[in-house]
């Protein structure tokens, strides 16, 4: 009836039923707040039905900064349990506990939190920086958040009920394999993943036609802010390779599930397919959450140096070449497999090859700022310390790229410092000033400087003290994933890095400080013009938050940074005198409610439950087919209520004007 | 100022990471293979500081200079956003450098090919490496071969021209080449002795090799004998389960008398490694180990033992018993057939 489903699930160790208690005390209490302040009606009408890119967006970012926290948990907890079992002691996790939370911190930090929030960025800002209503498909966007969401959700499900997989984040086989890993931790992973996959290339399809289509007039290709060129390229990225994870996942699930051999060590199945294929797919995936960032620094560098981007086309070219040489360097991640000198070579170059215009980048960002005039702000802040952290990444990682150079620092902390040094160095932080940066665009007030300042420091100089060392140990022989280690030589270098994941710690404890702090002074850091920073791409033009229609006329593009150029020629459109119906897309319910059914879906499959299973599927299907009958799907937005939407902002900004 | 304070405590951060010593193994190899290794890892960082210390210069300087509360001392020309001049060398300075490390790439990936056999020049480059010159000119030059069979979370070595069988520890005459054949009896692991060279993955049914070379003794306490801090740690350098980090040996490169004493010695065991022995060895996966499995020797090996615990892999249709040699694992054969 439950399939694998016992009392036991419930996990023993301590320190787990503490955080199960927590997780269930903290939602009963939101749940009772929510009940008491009957703000249900709200949530679903306003936010779980809403097809607004924006709200969508928020909701993204919103669970991505959840998952970071848990993410960060499993940080500080394996750097605890590296410092407590020096001299090989036991530590204070048995060993599965331990492999669980490194492979849980890798799986979240991607999936759920770089990923979440590239996603949710890419929401908020490529319809206003395109002169865009919506996407392309508002509704297929909602039902790609909940299929995000309710991954994360499965994710979270693990700890309380079950495990999750103990085989590091790209759960190699035979490691993953039903012999060895019998639990239903790999398949909690397996579920959550493809799942949220599949939101993801749905995400991908969703972009890449809202860019290709639906432009402002006037908006050529070439005449596109920065991050949508990177998030066109990043689309393409996806919708090129998720499908393979999707494949993969599904050779791994039917091993599992159905006995068959792609995978295992016997009967024809071959561990290193697996390796190939997650490849295939995981290199692409480190651009796909790089380039979005690499954007968003782009739009940065340009408008807090109060100067055109130096090098657009190089930029969008060095973009494109990128996206290209990232589907042909996937070998890199095993050259200790024993391909031969002439395949490694081959990707070893190719691999050295994207320092090329990744390098590119980097000069035209350093050169956007020469001759500029820059205003040290937060996001600005953020893009330095990118800049800096990024190079030294780079250039570790080409030395990876080096197959007798990798041969010795493979899979050891040197790898592990490499690549958060790249992507906290850009993702990471990319993210923390894009947000910053569009956070007025996305609820009407700036962000708190101070504690923003704050934040920085503690994170750049905490990612140095946590990172550093771990090159040190890298060469100094220390190997990934040791749950315990006997040599004394280490000891300091592990000691440091904990320190640095405190100062980390306290970074974070900052960000949570200026949410609270900007929440609270949201009257005083209003931004009633639309454009705090003296922006130069389309989003800058409405106002902030933007309304949910975007734009009451749709915006003209006259080239790049078309608003900025229309400030400078004194050319900025006079206010409209009058306003016009607008065609908008309704709230849907679908989205939440298939969503719903996919996670009964993941959790039954998981442990087994056939019948609940089945009926969670047919359930998804059934609503797809119902809600594709509705033919309530949009409405008109009357030109009065426009009119009135509009009136009301420029009566506000106008007495904000005589204040000021 | 915020500037200057970010390069003093940068300054500061590096200095606490020089100052707790500890011995970055990989630029002090006591192996010709890893002396390489680490070398191409100094001179690809020298070649790469040319283009990323003036970045990181740059970004300091930029902001500083062009600060908006510098607006009297600095130039603004806020519609100037393309130079040739800037184009071009932008991109040909990291093509350049690019190029160059390709060429040295490319040579070393040949060189140090974890599958050639050592050439002269490097045992001879390892001879006179070695301090002790007296022990280096005794050195046989003929290779040997060790066979490494990861099991669940101890490996276990083969002496096949010697037929005996250890666990957990190795020992070879120093400045003699050795050759490694490598398997797994389970989960993908990673054969792996820092301080003497590069590492090479071990996969079920897949025969990987590795030619090392020591170009000391790494006998450390001066004592005869095997002392606890005596030998090359070695590891396994890929995650493979809850015992993962028990999966440490010692590899000790000792003089030729030596290694025939300690050959003596592993024949006086009287035990024998056969299949049911190997099963014996394994642990349950929740038997989880908090100690590495102790040092084991086996006078007698099952003949083709190694070939056996493979072919336990081999799909049956391929499943042929001649097929004994090995080559390069093929990065995406579809089967783990393994061929020349």
């Amino acid at each position: 009836m439950l399939g694998k489903l016992t009392l036991e699930a419930i996990p023993s160790d301590p320190i787990v039923q503490v955080t199960i208690a927590g997780m269930i005390l903290g939602g009963l209490l939101l749940f009772a707040a929510i009940t008491y302040f009957k703000k249900w009606n709200y949530l679903w009408t306003e936010w779980f039905t809403t097809v607004d890119h924006k709200k969508i967006g928020i909701m993204y970012i919103l669970v991505s900064v959840i998952m970071m926290l848990r993410g960060f948990a499993d940080a500080i907890m394996m750097r605890l349990q590296q410092a407590a079992a020096v001299g090989g002691g036991e530590g204070y996790l048995h060993p599965e506990h331990y492999d669980q939370i490194f492979t849980a911190h890798g799986v979240i930090m991607i999936f759920f939190v770089a990923m979440g929030l590239v996603v949710g960025l890419m929401n908020v800002v490529v319809p206003l920086q395109i002169g865009a209503r919506d996407v392309a498909f508002p509704l297929l966007n909602s039902v790609s958040f909940w299929m995000f969401g309710i991954s994360a959700a499965l994710v979270m499900m693990s700890l309380v009920l079950g495990e999750f997989g103990s085989t590091g984040w790209l759960a190699y086989p035979p490691q993953s394999g039903i012999q060895y890993s019998p639990g239903v931790g790999v398949d909690y992973y397996i579920w959550a993943l493809q799942i949220s996959g599949l939101g993801t290339l749905l995400t991908g399809v969703n972009f890449f036609v809202t860019i290709i289509k639906m432009r402002a007039p006037g908006m050529k290709l070439m005449d596109m802010p920065i991050f949508c060129w990177t998030t066109l390229v990043t689309v393409i990225l996806i919708i090129a390779v998720f499908p393979i994870l999707t494949g993969t996942l599904a050779m791994l699930t039917v091993d599992r599930y159905l006995g068959m051999h792609f995978f295992t060590n016997d009967a024809g199945g071959s561990p290193m397919l697996y390796v190939n294929l997650i490849w295939t797919w995981g290199h692409p995936e480190v651009y796909i959450l790089a380039l979005p960032a690499f954007g968003a620094f782009s739009e940065i560098v340009a408008t807090y140096s109060r100067k055109y981007l130096f090098g657009y086309k190089a930029m969008v070219y060095a973009t494109i070449a990128i996206g290209f040489l990232s589907y042909v360097v996937w070998v890199h991640h095993f050259f200790t497999m024993g391909a031969g000198a002439n395949v490694n070579a081959f990707f070893g170059l190719m691999t050295m090859i994207i320092a090329i215009p990744t390098g590119v980048k980097i000069f035209s960002w350093l050169f956007t700022m020469y001759k500029g005039r820059i205003h040290i702000t937060v996001p600005m802040l953020w893009t330095m310390s990118f800049l800096v952290t990024f190079s030294i990444g780079g250039m570790t990682g080409v030395l990876l790229a080096i197959p007798p150079a990798d041969f010795v620092v493979h899979n050891s902390l040197f790898l592990v410092a490499h690549f958060h040094n790249v992507i906290i160095g850009s993702v990471v932080f990319g993210m923390f000033a894009a947000i910053t940066y569009w956070f007025p665009k996305m609820f009407g007030f700036t962000l708190n400087e101070a504690w923003g300042q704050a934040a920085f420091w503690l994170w750049t100089f905490g990612f140095y003290f946590a990172f550093m060392p771990l090159y040190v140990l890298g060469f100094m022989g220390m190997t990934r994933r040791l749950n315990t280690f006997d040599n004394p030589e280490w000891d300091p270098y592990v000691y440091i890095a904990l320190f640095g994941a405190v100062l980390i710690a306290l970074g974070i404890l900052c960000q949570l400080i200026m949410a609270v702090v900007s929440i609270r002074d949201r009257k005083k850091n209003i931004d009633m013009t639309g454009d705090p920073w003296n922006g130069r791409t389309l989003e800058w033009s409405t106002s902030s938050p933007a309304p949910f229609y975007n734009f009451a006329h749709l915006p003209q593009s006259h080239g790049v940074d078309t608003f900025w150029l229309a400030k400078q020629d004194g050319k900025l459109p006079p206010r409209p005198t009058h306003y016009e119906d607008i065609h908008m897309p309704t709230n849907r319910a679908a989205g939440v409610v298939m969503g719903g059914f996919l996670f009964v879906f993941g959790f039954a499959m998981t442990w087994h439950i056939w019948w609940l299973a089945i009926g969670a599927l047919a359930a998804t299907i059934i609503t797809l087919i119902v809600s594709s009958f509705t033919k309530k799907v949009d409405y008109y937005v009357p030109a009065a209520e426009v009119e009135r939407i509009e009136n009301e902002r420029y009566m506000k900004m106008a007495q904000v004007q005589e204040r000021g | 100022m915020r500037q200057t304070f970010f390069t003093l405590l940068s300054l500061c951060a590096m200095a606490v990471l020089s100052g707790c010593g500890g011995d970055m193994v990989l630029f002090n190899s006591k192996g010709q293979i890893g002396v390489e290794q680490g070398n191409l890892i100094l001179i690809a960082t020298a070649l790469m500081l040319i283009v990323v210390i003036p970045a990181i210069f740059m970004t300091f300087w930029f902001v500083w200079k062009y600060r908006e509360s510098n607006k009297d001392n600095a130039e603004y020309l806020p519609d100037w956003s393309h130079s040739t001049k800037i184009e071009i060398v932008v991109w040909a300075v990291p093509i350049a450098i690019i190029c160059v490390l390709a060429v040295i790439t490319y040579k070393a990936s040949h060189s140090l090919d974890p599958y050639k056999p050592l050439t002269d020049e490097k045992i001879a480059s390892s001879i006179k490496a070695n301090p002790n010159q007296a022990v280096a000119q005794q050195a046989k030059q003929e290779p040997i071969t060790i066979q490494v069979i990861a099991e669940q979370w101890k490996w276990v070595f083969v002496y096949p021209e010697l037929n005996i069988a250890t666990i957990n520890q190795i020992v070879f005459p120093v400045n003699t080449p050795v050759k490694f054949e490598i398997t797994s009896n389970a989960t993908m692991n990673s054969f792996f002795i820092p301080e003497l060279g590069g590492q090479i993955y071990a996969m079920a049914g897949m025969r990987t090799k590795l030619h090392l070379i020591a170009d000391e003794l790494s006998d450390k306490d001066g004592q005869p004998g095997f002392g606890p801090n005596d030998g090359y740690r070695g590891i396994s350098a890929n995650y493979s389960g809850y015992g993962f980090a028990q999966m440490r040996f010692r590899a000790h490169a000792v003089t030729n008398e030596e290694y025939a004493a300690w050959v003596d010695q592993v024949r006086a065991s009287g035990k024998t490694l056969d299949m049911a022995t190997l099963r014996s060895l394994r642990d349950e996966p929740k038997n989880r180990p908090t100690k590495p499995h102790p040092v084991t020797y086996f006078s007698s090996v099952e003949p083709g033992f190694f070939q056996s615990v493979m072919d336990q892999y081999m799909p049956t249709a391929h499943g042929s018993k001649a097929n004994h040699q090995s080559g390069h694992a093929a990065t995406s054969s579809h089967t783990p057939v393994v061929e020349e």
